[in-house]
């Protein structure tokens, strides 16, 4: 295994992102408190207790899925996206890098800025509202496992991508619209029987679900099964790139 | 395999390549790289020179065919192939943020090699950018963003070197520069293989010439005996008498008039032991003829090169 060569993709990566922190980190951060601000506080004071959560505490995990998904989809996307516009993706296609160790560097340092971007998320939720977590240890399972698997998925699209608009489409037109509607500030037993069962359909809603679980013990899907699908997306995007990188599909033709 | 110094460095069989819209950028390459020597690449654009350079560093699929570098096939055995090869490609790709230090770094370390700081700052002496070790890469100028591939390149030590167009866009002084750098590679006992525009730097530097068109290879030949073979010589007579036509004794030689009658000119065939200069200057004055001036030049390998691209023959080693 080439572990120099995926130490440097990953200190590459992690690089950019120290380079451009504020992007990173802060913009993130800001927007996540504006969210705490209007729907947790001003919104939030007018609304009832959702299965015994006050609904500031009750959107938190919600937010924070909110912000990992876009952040894990944005970093991964990118980070494969740019070499390929600047045509330094050369350097990586001439190296004696598998597929799996190129994976290892991009999606494991855009999966670390996520995960660091989702705790700094919750240190700034605990500015605004009090809350506790159940169950500590499967609050950080479920970030790892939503962050690598995001990642992948915006690898993918980085992959696919052969313009800064085609970069953006996905994440704006897809994956936004699931979150919101996956549950981030409502419970889907709050839904019409009919728009319960149709949001079944919407994976972030396991994501949510089962995160949400992991601070209040409560769901509205079975937590295995949150995992399941999780794991399951985890493993169409490995087969996806794999294939990718075994055809050179986009990149190699 | 890879230490036997008799064995080509790099062979390439039967090399296809046909783009996902149909172009078929290179037919049947078959072409040895011999152990140190440096191979110029000749074409002109889009040829496929560029493609060949890709498929055997990586960067492309070849459609069919099979390529081994330092005795490991580039598919199956990719890991120990690539890191053999380094490689200047023909844009100036770079990390615009990144600094010249971080970047070589990066290459070093991408290519599997353990840090090793005292090389890379040889490296970067060599190319006369230490100094510039902390600099943004956005902040140099395009010659020396030349020498920051350059440097990336041989990052990880590499027995194989491709240089792809490596003057494009550089001054005198900078092509003069690289030369010597290659040459100094070359003693050390890296393989050399460029592709140029500047048939100059081939005829310059290379050992061995292979000249790419409309993706087959037409030439591969040492350059010393591509330019006996291939090469023409020519005497050119200033006559004192301009002449409208050459008298009949004249017709066996293959002369040509030229300059409004004032320049008569003789080809001969560089390879042939007798040029028949002399016979030839006593047969012109048996007619009378005389010149106030004369001069021989040679074929230059670019001269060479137009012919073979315009008009392929069937050099082939």
């Amino acid at each position: 295994m080439n572990i120099y060569g995926i130490r440097a993709i990953y200190r590459f990566e992690m690089a950019r992102t120290f380079r451009t922190i504020w992007e990173s980190i802060a913009a993130p951060v800001l927007t996540t408190s504006l969210y705490f601000i209007v729907f947790g506080k001003a919104i939030g004071s007018r609304m009832g207790d959702i299965d015994s959560v006050s609904y500031g505490a009750f959107i938190i995990p919600g937010l924070v899925m909110l912000s990992l998904l876009n952040e894990s989809i944005s970093n991964a996307s990118f980070g494969i996206y740019m070499p390929k516009w600047a045509g330094t993706i050369y350097e990586l296609l001439s190296a004696p890098v598998s597929w799996a160790e190129a994976l290892l560097g991009y999606v494991g340092a855009a999966a670390t800025k996520s995960v660091m971007l989702g705790l700094l998320i919750l240190g700034t939720a605990r500015l605004f509202v009090p809350y506790e977590i159940a169950h500590p240890w499967w609050m950080i399972a479920f970030l790892l496992l939503t962050a690598v698997t995001f990642s992948l998925f915006g690898f993918i699209i980085g992959l696919w991508a052969d313009s800064f608009q085609k970069l953006q489409v996905i994440p704006m037109l897809v994956v936004t619209p699931l979150t919101f509607l996956g549950g981030a500030f409502y419970s889907i037993n709050m839904l019409p029987p009919l728009w319960q069962k149709i949001t079944l359909f919407n994976p972030v809603v396991y994501l949510i679900s089962g995160f949400r679980w992991s601070f209040y013990g409560i769901a509205d899907v079975n937590v295995a099964t949150s995992i399941g699908m999780t794991f399951g997306f985890l493993i169409i995007c490995l087969t996806f790139v794999w294939w990718v990188f075994k055809t050179g599909y986009k990149i190699r033709n | 395999m890879t230490s036997d110094n008799t064995n080509p460095i790099i062979f390439v069989r039967g090399i296809n390549k046909t783009y996902s819209g149909g172009f078929q950028a290179l037919k049947n390459i078959n072409l040895d790289i011999k152990r140190g020597e440096i191979f110029a690449l000749l074409g002109p654009n889009g040829a496929g020179k560029t493609t060949l350079i890709s498929i055997i560093c990586g960067i492309v699929n070849a459609t069919s065919g099979t390529i081994t570098a330092d005795g490991h096939d580039t598919v199956r055995d990719y890991r120990a192939a690539r890191a053999s090869i380094g490689l200047v490609p023909q844009e100036l790709h770079t990390d615009a943020f990144e600094s010249v230090w971080a970047t070589v770094k990066f290459s070093r370390g991408l290519f599997g090699k353990a840090p090793n700081a005292a090389y890379l700052e040889k490296v970067l002496r060599d190319l006369s950018l230490w100094d510039k070790r902390n600099q943004k890469i956005k902040d140099l100028s395009g010659g020396m963003k030349r020498r920051v591939l350059i440097a990336k390149a041989l990052a990880h030590e590499p027995t194989i070197l491709f240089l792809d167009e490596p003057s494009a866009g550089v001054d005198v002084e900078l092509r003069h520069d690289m030369w010597r750098m290659v040459r100094e590679l070359r003693a050390q006992g890296t393989t050399i293989i460029l592709t140029t525009h500047y048939i100059e730097e081939a005829e310059e530097m290379a050992d061995r010439i292979g000249v790419i068109d409309k993706g087959e290879l037409i030439v591969v030949e040492d350059k010393a005996r591509l330019m006996r073979k291939l090469g023409k010589k020519q005497l050119t007579l200033v006559l004192r008498k301009p002449m409208t036509s050459l008298p009949a004794g004249l017709n066996a030689w293959p002369l040509t008039l030229s300059d409004n009658g004032h320049t008569l000119i003789y080809s001969f065939d560089s390879q042939k032991e007798e040029s028949g200069i002399a016979e030839l200057l006593r047969t012109l004055s048996e007619h009378g003829i005389d010149f106030k001036d004369l001069r021989s030049t040679e074929s230059s390998l670019e001269d060479i090169f137009v012919s073979l691209v315009h008009k392929p023959t069937e050099t082939q080693e």
